[in-house]
């Protein structure tokens, strides 16, 4: 995954230039964070090479394939097939129980039967170690259970790549320290990429490779 | 199987406000019931209304007027010579009222393939000698078993036996207001006098009422032999000819045929009575235009639900974006909601719209200008509940339609961030 001298402007109230030519790219089983102060356009960088945002100058280059200017539609089809999203809130639907949510992108994407899906979610939530829950609805579970059901949701298309926006943000010490250990486990055992936007030092520092911000450009990489 | 999850996540989000789900499924259920019930309704009264006249009126009626000839002497004989032709105070001649020739015009008329019936009849004006006065009156000579099998006789009979009339020679059915006013009843003896002066006695078996108090006033019935007689006509004395065709709508063109064809006047039922058709037309109009307005009413409601449950649904909205569902994924889902609400409602709406119409079928309505209406009408035409159906669908996809574009268009990193 590459970012080609990506701008991007803010124009509401005034026009700010929040990011400013942003130019790096990500191979395959690194496990990188993003640092830097409130503000400094970790986050809309992240929501930006999550193909969410398109609002923004240059270009993304996932897999080898250009993201610029391509249709809403596909850029859908790219988030479900090669991104796994994990946020600060876990965002899961409580309308569904566990499993079905684990299992919705899966069911999306369309690439394996029904069944056959559901056997993969077990698999990932026992990854997590949260098969135990996965008929539950999300609002019984833990905030920390939760975040593990989103990285479950998350890795059910093995994805190239998997971004965190502050994944362990509302979560205490325990917990964040849980959702490391499993990012980690990713990156070693599964060559899972990840790219993880955080504001804890600590966090990063044990990543692999630390991407530093301020004021919309890239300091440190 | 992507329709399948689209339905699954559209039910889901639909169970999880089934209340308002509800809400908006009783008010399309409603309009859709009002709507099925307000136009039966309509409708059976309407044809109860034009029924009552166009049950018992010929679709074209032949007889002969009296009236000037066309050809007057005086155009013939200057008929080369320059200028115009004034004459004054023509009078018609002293004419048989009877068509001439009926008999074979009526053969005629009942070998024509668009012809359904002929029944021949006679007007004769009368007199009914109640003791020193006299009361004037109509007596219509019938043929009783056509006139029962063309224009439902028998229905507006209210008491005694309609084929008595040919069963019993000189008898006469009353018009209800004209046997109260005489006070007679059935078995008594009449008295009429014609215009010109013949007198005969009639036997009453029977009185008919036709909602029309005047009519039922004046008028009655006697066999075609029996009002020959009492004229001191022949056998083949005809006044009226009535035609009732297989299409009414042919009235008119047919009438104009025969006029030329037999050399009679001849009416059809259209020019007759226009105002019927205007009055029934603007009827069902009106109903029309309720029963849309209560749909587009429930649609708003629709709408309004809809709306409320993007606003409260919107992290779910950003989330399936962000994992990869599409804008138009999205407006599936929330079209779905719309069309399942829409099509649930409309369902029980039309069970309902029969349901009610059926209690309104069984309510009692006796009114004594309509003998033979027991309930109130209801016409249960199957094109309501189609048209029902169709529009329950339509007016839940556009009120669907918006709120469900607002919600494809939402864009996840507003909603995410937010947080």
């Amino acid at each position: 995954m590459e970012s080609l001298h990506v701008t991007k402007y803010f124009h509401d109230p005034a026009t700010i230039r929040i990011l400013n030519d942003i130019n790096f790219s990500l191979h395959e089983s690194e496990f990188v964070s993003i640092i830097g102060k409130s503000g400094c356009g970790k986050s809309t960088l992240l929501y930006i090479l999550s193909t969410m945002d398109t609002d923004y100058e240059g270009d993304i280059v996932i897999d080898g394939v250009s993201m610029k200017g391509k249709s809403e539609k596909i850029l859908a089809r790219v988030r479900n097939e090669k991104i796994g999203f994990v946020f600060q809130f876990h965002y899961l639907l409580n309308e569904f129980s566990v499993l079905k949510n684990v299992m919705l992108p899966g069911l999306k994407l369309g690439l394996y039967s029904e069944k056959e899906i559901e056997h993969r979610a077990y698999e990932k939530l026992k990854i997590l170690g949260i098969e135990n829950e996965a008929l539950k609805m999300p609002n019984q579970l833990s905030g920390g259970q939760k975040q593990r059901v989103a990285i479950a949701r998350a890795l059910i298309n093995d994805p190239l790549l998997i971004m965190g926006d502050e994944p362990t943000g509302n979560l205490d010490k325990k917990n964040s320290e849980i959702v490391f250990d499993i990012f980690q486990e990713l990156a070693q055992e599964f060559k899972q990429t990840l790219l993880i936007v955080t504001h804890d030092n600590e966090f990063a520092a044990r990543t692999t490779r630390i991407i530093e911000m301020e004021d919309g450009q890239i300091i440190r990489m | 199987m992507k329709n399948k999850l689209i339905f699954q996540i559209a039910i889901s989000l639909l169970l999880a406000r089934w209340k308002q789900t509800l809400v908006a499924a009783i008010g399309v259920t409603f309009s859709i019931t009002m709507f099925i019930t307000l136009l039966s309704f309509m409708t059976g009264l309407n044809d109860l209304l034009d029924g009552l006249l166009l049950n018992r009126t010929a679709h074209v009626r032949l007889f002969k007027e009296l009236s000037i000839s066309k050809n007057q002497p005086a155009d013939v004989y200057y008929k080369n010579t320059k200028g115009h032709n004034f004459i004054r105070s023509v009078k018609p001649k002293n004419e048989r009222l009877d068509i001439s020739n009926s008999g074979a015009i009526i053969s005629t008329l009942q070998k024509d393939a668009r012809v359904l019936g002929v029944a021949p009849k006679i007007t004769a004006q009368v007199f009914y000698n109640v003791g020193a006065i006299d009361l004037t009156g109509v007596i219509n000579g019938i043929e009783p078993l056509e006139e029962n099998r063309l224009f439902k006789f028998n229905d507006y009979v209210t008491a005694g036996n309609f084929l008595d009339l040919k069963n019993i020679p000189n008898s006469v059915i009353l018009g209800k207001g004209l046997a109260q006013n005489m006070m007679v009843s059935i078995g008594d003896v009449v008295q009429v006098t014609t215009s010109k002066g013949e007198r005969l006695s009639l036997k009453v078996v029977g009185f008919f009422q036709s909602g029309i108090q005047d009519i039922d006033k004046v008028q009655s019935y006697a066999s075609i032999k029996t009002t020959q007689k009492l004229l001191g006509a022949s056998a083949n004395y005809i006044t009226d000819i009535q035609v009732k065709l297989k299409d009414i709508l042919g009235a008119p063109a047919a009438a104009k045929e025969f006029e030329s064809f037999y050399e009679v006047n001849a009416i059809d039922i259209q020019t007759a009575n226009s105002q019927f058709e205007t009055g029934s037309s603007i009827r069902s109009l009106i109903s029309y235009a309720v029963g849309i307005t209560l749909l587009i009413v429930a649609g708003f409601g629709i709408y309004n639900i809809l709306n409320m449950m993007i606003y409260e649904k919107m992290d779910s909205i950003a989330i399936l974006k962000a994992v990869g569902f599409s804008g138009g994924d999205v407006n599936k889902i929330f079209i779905s909601i719309a069309l399942s609400i829409g099509i649930f409602g409309g369902a029980m709406g039309l069970l309902g719209g029969f349901g009610l119409s059926s209690l309104i079928d069984q309510i009692p309505f006796n009114t004594d200008s309509l003998p033979t209406v027991k309930t109130y009408p209801i016409n249960y035409n199957p094109n309501f509940y189609i048209i029902g159906g169709i529009f329950s669908i339509i007016t839940t996809y556009f009120a669907g339609y918006f709120p469900a574009r607002k919600a494809s268009s939402i864009d996840p990193v507003v909603i995410i961030r937010g947080k």
